[in-house]
């Protein structure tokens, strides 16, 4: 309640102290009220300024033409471009979406006017390197298969996965690749190399007979070696037991 | 060290001491232990060995002071060990080098005594204050009596001269003034501290033998195992006592499971190559690799047989991992194993040659199996939990392997060492510390047992006596794993 008192009471001060200071310049003005000035001689004329672009979006790579007009300006000059003609135009190719911002000054004053050229990112098929793409539609794409705790044998959660794996896998015939087999930490490091070979086996088996052809698939086991996660716990323990995909070419 | 051949009376109570192992077997809770009780009576008399020994096992595990009698041999029971005292070497000779030498060797010579696990070391505070170099120098009365009531000692002397160490050693029998003398040594090398270390390893072993029931000592022998400190995990050895650690390998890969062939020429290791996990072959004589057929599939954990001729290890170049038997050479290969679970990390029975242990998951968690060398007569040795890396013992009579004996998600259970009776599949667990225990290998004299343990929070490489005791660290830098001892 104290503060809101506080907070009235404060903007009362302030609207008096306002009111008060326009009632003492309304008082000052009137007192000092020039004479009539003389007629001002005829203004130059304001500067007139447009500019536009053609085509208004290109794909990075292509070019667009730049146009403008300007009357009354003495110096004309667009940012990033420089100094240029009054009017004239202009092929430009920039790879990344650019305002152009032009500046026409005279004596009448400055004007200004804008355009946008809005630039797209190629997504032609017919990219500079298409290996990568594989590899990154690989990655997104194929999934890997988890284990169950001392086993090799796929469990029926991961068969739709492996399925969507074998479908991918066999649209991308040219897509060569090897399937790790994991373990968690805390069996023996013998028997896990040959547990996670066995994991890596059983992948590899689903794969094949899913009609994927067993030459482009190679198998490593890392039994637990590689871990992708160091805690203790059955989460981290989890993450370990899998069949990973590697791309290969 | 097994053999009852020595033994003057294999029945006498005193020494078998049947009660008391019947009581610690009543005591145990395991349905397995007590089935086995019965049994063990039976063949009381006829299985002498193997009973003195668990029975003294089992005694060392809650008596400290029985806790190392059982590695004495048959006609040693009962008896207490040999009081020695050790005085250190002396200087003869005013050579600066003499200082440092002198430490090394004296150092090495009564840690190598003291890990035998043959004779009680008499404390250094007992000693007189002036201590023998030379046989004149021998005062029996203040030696073998109070307070040191030694019954043996050791002494000797070092000295550099010409460029050469020179360690002279004796072991009297300060008991019998007579003729004391049991052994007189001297020798010879290059005035450096590997020379010095040596020549104290070979004295020690000497000493060893001589009070040890014959069998040689095990100070000059090595361990091989995995080290990662380089960056990648590489294969190490080390002398027995940890000193001189050294890399042996330099794949830059994974470099796993060493192990060298009983006459300590070759090192066999599986390593992740551009075609796979291989078996790789390291000649220690050239200091190189050597060529070893690359089967394919993934080949692991391979094992000597005892005379060398033949090489056991996992491959799964048919589909499934199975046991696999070749030649040195890696010629003429064959599967011992069929059927779908992993089988893995066979060992060679190394006193016969005849027998092969192995680990297979072939009815769910590994558990430890024996087989007959042709792959015949299987047999499933632990009866639960997860059982892996069996080891053979020297006399062929045992098996030592790491078992996990409540295993699985919830369970609190963790990996410890154990040693188990081939004939009855009767076991000791050994290892009670904490920490996940791995790998054990036997030393060549079977006295001692290596192993991996991560007790320290990190796997490092640990040694013991085979009932449990003396536990010591070996390595402390990086990650330290998969022991294997030399066979010599």
């Amino acid at each position: 309640m104290k503060g809101i008192n506080m907070k009235r009471r404060v903007f009362q001060s302030v609207a008096t102290i306002i009111a008060l200071s326009a009632v003492l310049m309304l008082g000052a003005c009137h007192k000092k009220a020039a004479p009539p000035p003389p007629p001002p001689p005829p203004p130059p004329a304001s500067p007139t300024a447009s500019i536009s672009v053609s085509p208004d979006t290109i794909q990075a790579g292509q070019s667009a033409t730049l146009s403008w007009q300007t009357s009354n300006a003495t110096d004309v000059s667009i940012d990033g471009i420089g100094a240029v003609q009054a009017s004239g135009s202009q092929s430009v190719a920039p790879t990344a979406s650019t305002t152009y911002h032009l500046t026409a000054k005279g004596s009448g004053g400055t004007q200004d006017a804008t355009t946008r050229l809005t630039v797209t990112q190629a997504q032609a098929p017919m990219a500079t390197t298409p290996s990568p793409t594989d590899e990154d539609l690989f990655g997104q794409t194929v999934k890997d298969i988890y284990f169950d705790y001392d086993k090799s044998d796929l469990r029926s959660d991961q068969q739709a996965d492996i399925q969507a794996d074998a479908q991918f896998l066999n649209q991308h015939t040219n897509i060569n690749f090897i399937i790790e087999g994991h373990c968690d930490s805390r069996g023996s490091t013998e028997y896990n190399l040959a547990l996670g070979d066995q994991r890596a086996s059983s992948v590899k088996n689903a794969l094949v007979s899913a009609g994927v052809t067993a030459s482009r698939i190679k198998t490593i086991s890392f039994g637990k070696e590689k871990p992708f996660c160091m805690e203790e716990n059955e989460a981290c323990w989890q993450q370990n037991r899998r069949g990973h995909f590697v791309y290969q070419k | 060290m097994f053999d009852s051949h020595n033994s003057t009376s294999p029945c006498h109570p005193e020494r078998s001491n049947p009660i008391r192992f019947a009581n610690q077997i009543a005591q145990s809770k395991d349905p397995f232990c007590k089935r086995s009780t019965k049994d063990l009576a039976r063949r009381l008399c006829n299985n002498f060995a193997i009973l003195t020994f668990l029975t003294l096992l089992l005694l060392a595990t809650t008596c400290i002071s029985f806790a190392q009698d059982w590695v004495r041999t048959g006609s040693g029971l009962g008896v207490e060990k040999v009081r020695l005292a050790v005085p250190d070497f002396k200087p003869s000779s005013a050579d600066p080098q003499n200082t440092a030498l002198l430490k090394t060797f004296n150092d090495t010579f009564w840690n190598d005594l003291d890990n035998s696990g043959v004779v009680e070391l008499i404390s250094k505070s007992f000693y007189p204050l002036q201590v023998p170099g030379q046989p004149p120098e021998v005062t029996f009365g203040v030696w073998n009596s109070p307070p040191p009531n030694a019954a043996m000692l050791a002494f000797g002397n070092l000295s550099v001269a010409a460029g050469k160490l020179t360690v002279q050693g004796w072991l009297y029998d300060v008991k019998n003034t007579a003729s004391p003398l049991v052994i007189g040594k001297q020798y010879t090398d290059v005035p450096t501290d590997d020379a010095a270390r040596l020549i104290a390893h070979k004295f020690a072993d000497e000493i060893i033998f001589r009070l040890g029931g014959g069998i040689p000592g095990i100070a000059e022998s090595k361990i091989f195992f995995v080290s990662d400190r380089s960056g990648h995990k590489e294969i190490w050895a080390m002398d027995y006592d940890g000193s001189n650690q050294r890399q042996v390998t330099h794949q830059l890969s994974i470099s796993l499971s060493p192990r060298i062939s009983p006459d300590g020429s070759r090192l066999a290791f599986s390593s992740l190559t551009k075609s796979g996990w291989e078996i790789l072959m390291y000649s220690i004589d050239l200091d190189r690799l050597v060529s070893f057929p690359h089967f394919g599939g993934t080949n692991l954990s391979p094992s000597w047989s005892p005379d060398g001729a033949r090489l056991s290890f996992s491959s799964s170049r048919g589909g499934h991992s199975e046991i696999y038997v070749s030649d040195s050479s890696g010629g003429n290969l064959h599967a011992m194993t069929t059927g779908r679970g992993p089988d893995v990390s066979p060992a060679w029975n190394r006193k016969t040659g005849s027998q092969i242990a192995f680990v297979s998951g072939s009815t769910g968690l590994p558990q430890v199996y024996t087989m007959e060398a042709d792959g015949t007569n299987q047999q499933r040795m632990t009866d639960q939990g997860y059982a892996v890396s069996p080891n053979w013992s020297p006399n062929g009579q045992f098996l030592t392997l790491a078992w996990t004996r409540k295993y699985g998600p919830g369970e609190p259970g963790s990996s410890d060492i154990y040693l188990m009776d081939i004939a009855s599949k009767q076991w000791v667990q050994l290892t009670h510390d904490g920490g996940r225990n791995d790998f054990p290998s036997w030393s060549p004299d079977g006295r001692h047992i290596v192993f991996q343990s991560s007790r320290s929070g990190k796997e490092e490489i640990w040694e013991m006596l085979a009932d449990g005791t003396k536990l010591h660290q070996l390595t402390f830098t990086g990650r330290n794993s998969q022991p294997n001892w030399s066979w010599k």
